[in-house]
């Protein structure tokens, strides 16, 4: 967050054009900003990750165990990876919205709507499976551009462009279905959702891949720099010749694009379509899991890595709970207070704070016992 | 409005069409939110169709309001009885009462309403849960002669039909102490849901052998199948599946063996209804209060047939 402002303050500015030096450095710097600036960013939810994972093995000890049966790893593990996989998506690109300064509620209606044209197209015999999965990526794409535009060009609050889409797009889906769920039989379509692939299911290289490609996008050329501008302030940005406009559409359409994957994983997991259903409340878990990436969501500020690791906790948490045997009534109830914890791990503040209680503790104890 | 304004025109015209005795019924609707809301509409319309009943039908969209609009207007046009669907418990009182004046037999199909007046009805024809749960909870017991560890997929917390459902299935199995749940957990009747949690599931039983599923609902029970299926295991023969409502795609299911009983939560309620309806015509003009339309328990030795009779609908 510190780098990134003062990479776009009016004062960083003269200083960058003065010396060609100053400026090389303040470009390796720049590359770095959302990478590992610190690393305390990567500690807590690591740690955080790592807990949950120790309290699974708590609960069942073989939840490491991990066999190869019928071609492909096979336990919790792998289990937990690919049931993250559409969260994982969701969050790679609600990423870069929240990193604008944005937000986008509809990931979740624009994987049913994607669902749903893809199953209705695979109804048509002999179809072949890259028209399917392009019309899908299309789809995305489109509905993506669509919030982008409401956000930039009509300058629409975002929470108000998506919410429109959220509502009006499960909508669409369930006429596009007409109030059916859709299944179908293509083995090649359902290979996306239960396929596999060096004995990985299909889902996980899907996130890998599009954790790569996104990483090496906005790295390695100066795009997630501008991202991160954007959502300092936008206006600055704009003085500095960036186009926040078309920065903010990328954006959107990047999460249209990751809602797009995530729905194709989702309908071909339980190869059908149902629009009531699919994704769910996932656009609330992927912001969740940004938010436990430790990014601000008042943009300017993100790591892809860190919001997939907070994918991970989300689902760990979820077959913990699965696992666990606790009354299906307590849920909810879990999710927030682990959720809340590991907020407060983060926050560095309550950190102090905790830390100080110990301390006045210890003092006062001695203090008692100095008495006696 | 355009309901009513719909609702009046055809009236106008089905009364001078009909004047030879047809009954007239008036039937509100709560909408179209699911395919089997759907499929409910479409056996009422057939039904009456069948038994040269003239139905007025009115679609509410989700709104109560729109509901006791219907209703007023079927009382202004002298229909010769009403059924409702109700979209909530409440409120239903000021209505029924005048159709009670007029003199118009109210039958209530599906959800219950909340009235301390029972007179204000004629009748309830609804399904019940609990017993739904029984009957499968029987079949169940009466496959494996009660030993069995079962993994209970459980419908959204909180839902009717999730918690009446576990009841009459727990009351079942409580006599059978070799019969008992090992794994709950809620699949929030979604197949993705059961899916999910079905592989969780299976990874914590961590090789015990699981003998039955019993899921609230037949999505998380397909979703169940599939998960059994890919962890290697035979669906409907190492792991037995039941569930609760009969769609079509769990009928097909049944058919290649992957799952093994389901009881049918009926949208056929509209026979009932005009059965009630008809005899209080002929003159019986108190009825019991509850006619119960629990379906039949399905298994795979018919499930290819009604499959077929299903699908073709």
């Amino acid at each position: 967050m510190k780098s990134s402002a003062e990479m776009i303050s009016p004062e960083a500015l003269p200083m960058a054009q003065s010396s060609q030096q100053a400026m090389n450095k303040e470009k390796t710097d720049r590359y770095q900003a959302g990478k590992s600036a610190s690393f305390g960013r990567y500690l807590w939810p690591l740690l955080a990750l790592t807990l949950l994972l120790l309290v699974n093995l708590f609960i069942d000890s073989s939840f490491f165990h991990l066999t190869y049966q019928d071609d492909r790893l096979y336990g919790s593990l792998i289990d937990i990876l690919n049931r993250s996989a559409p969260v994982a998506l969701l969050a790679i690109g609600m990423s870069l919205v929240i990193a604008t300064g944005g937000i986008d509620l509809s990931v979740g209606a624009v994987m049913a709507i994607v669902g749903a044209v893809c199953a209705n197209l695979l109804l048509i015999p002999d179809i072949s499976l890259v028209t399917v999965i392009l019309a899908g990526l299309i789809v995305g794409l489109a509905a993506g551009s669509i919030n982008g535009a409401l956000v930039s060009f009509l300058g629409i609050q975002p929470i108000v462009a998506t919410l429109l889409l959220m509502v009006a797009g499960r909508g669409v889906a369930q006429l596009i279905n007409q109030g059916q769920i859709i299944t179908f039989q293509h083995e090649g379509f359902a290979a996306i959702g239960v396929g596999q692939f060096l004995g990985l299911p299909m889902p996980i290289w899907i996130v890998v891949g599009m954790l790569l490609l996104s990483q090496l996008l906005l790295r390695k050329t100066a795009l997630g720099l501008f991202i991160e501008a954007v959502g300092c302030n936008a206006k600055a940005s704009r003085y500095l010749g960036i186009n926040d406009k078309s920065i903010k559409i990328f954006a959107y359409a990047i999460a249209g694009l990751c809602a797009a994957l995530a729905g194709m994983i989702s309908t071909a997991d339980i190869q059908g379509s149902d629009a009531n259903n699919i994704g769910l409340w996932l656009e609330l878990d992927a912001i969740l899991a940004v938010v436990i990436g430790g990014a601000a969501l008042t943009g300017g500020r993100f790591s892809l890595v860190l919001s997939i690791i907070g994918a991970l906790i989300i689902q760990t948490l979820a077959t913990t709970i699965i696992v666990s045997g606790l009354p299906a009534k307590f849920n909810l109830l879990i999710k927030a207070i682990v959720i809340l914890s590991v907020l407060l791990l983060q926050s560095e503040k309550f950190r102090r704070q905790l830390s100080g209680l110990f301390k006045l503790g210890i003092f006062n104890n001695a203090k008692a016992g100095d008495k006696k | 409005m355009k309901n009513f304004k719909l609702v009046s025109a055809f009236s106008l015209w089905a009364v001078s069409a009909s004047c030879a005795f047809a009954t007239t019924v008036g039937f509100s609707q709560v909408g179209s939110e699911s395919g089997w809301r759907t499929s409910f509409s479409e056996a009422v319309k057939a039904e009456a169709k069948q038994r040269g009943i003239d139905l007025k039908f009115a679609d509410a969209q989700q709104k109560q309001e729109n509901q006791i609009k219907a209703v007023r207007s079927f009382i202004a046009q002298g229909v010769d009885a009403i059924i409702i669907a109700p979209v909530v418990e409440t409120g239903w009182k000021p209505v029924l009462k005048e159709a009670k004046r007029a003199r118009i037999p109210v039958v209530i199909v599906d959800r219950n309403i909340n009235v301390d007046d029972d007179s204000l009805y004629l009748t309830r024809i609804a399904t019940d849960f609990t017993e739904e749960g029984r009957k499968i909870g029987e079949w169940l017991m009466d496959k494996t002669q009660g030993n069995c560890d079962i993994a209970e997929l459980q419908g959204t917390v909180g839902a009717t039909a999730a918690i009446d459902r576990a009841t009459g299935f727990n009351a079942v199995i409580a006599n059978y102490p070799n019969a008992k749940i090992v794994r709950s957990q809620t699949g929030e009747f979604t197949r993705a849901k059961g899916k999910e949690v079905m592989e969780g599931f299976l990874k914590a039983q961590n090789g015990q052998a699981l003998c039955a599923v019993w899921a609230h609902n037949d999505e998380m029970a397909l979703g169940a199948v599939q998960a059994i299926k890919e962890a290697g295991l035979k669906p409907g023969k190492d792991i037995l599946i039941v569930s609760v409502d009969g769609v079509p795609d769990y009928f097909k299911a049944m058919a290649d063996g992957d799952a093994n009983a389901t009881v049918e939560y009926s949208p056929h309620m509209g026979g009932p209804a005009f059965d009630a309806i008809d005899a209080f015509i002929k003159g019986n003009k108190e009825q019991s209060k509850w006619v119960s339309t629990t379906g039949e328990v399905f298994t795979q030795e018919t499930a290819a047939a009604e499959y077929e009779k299903r699908r073709l609908r």
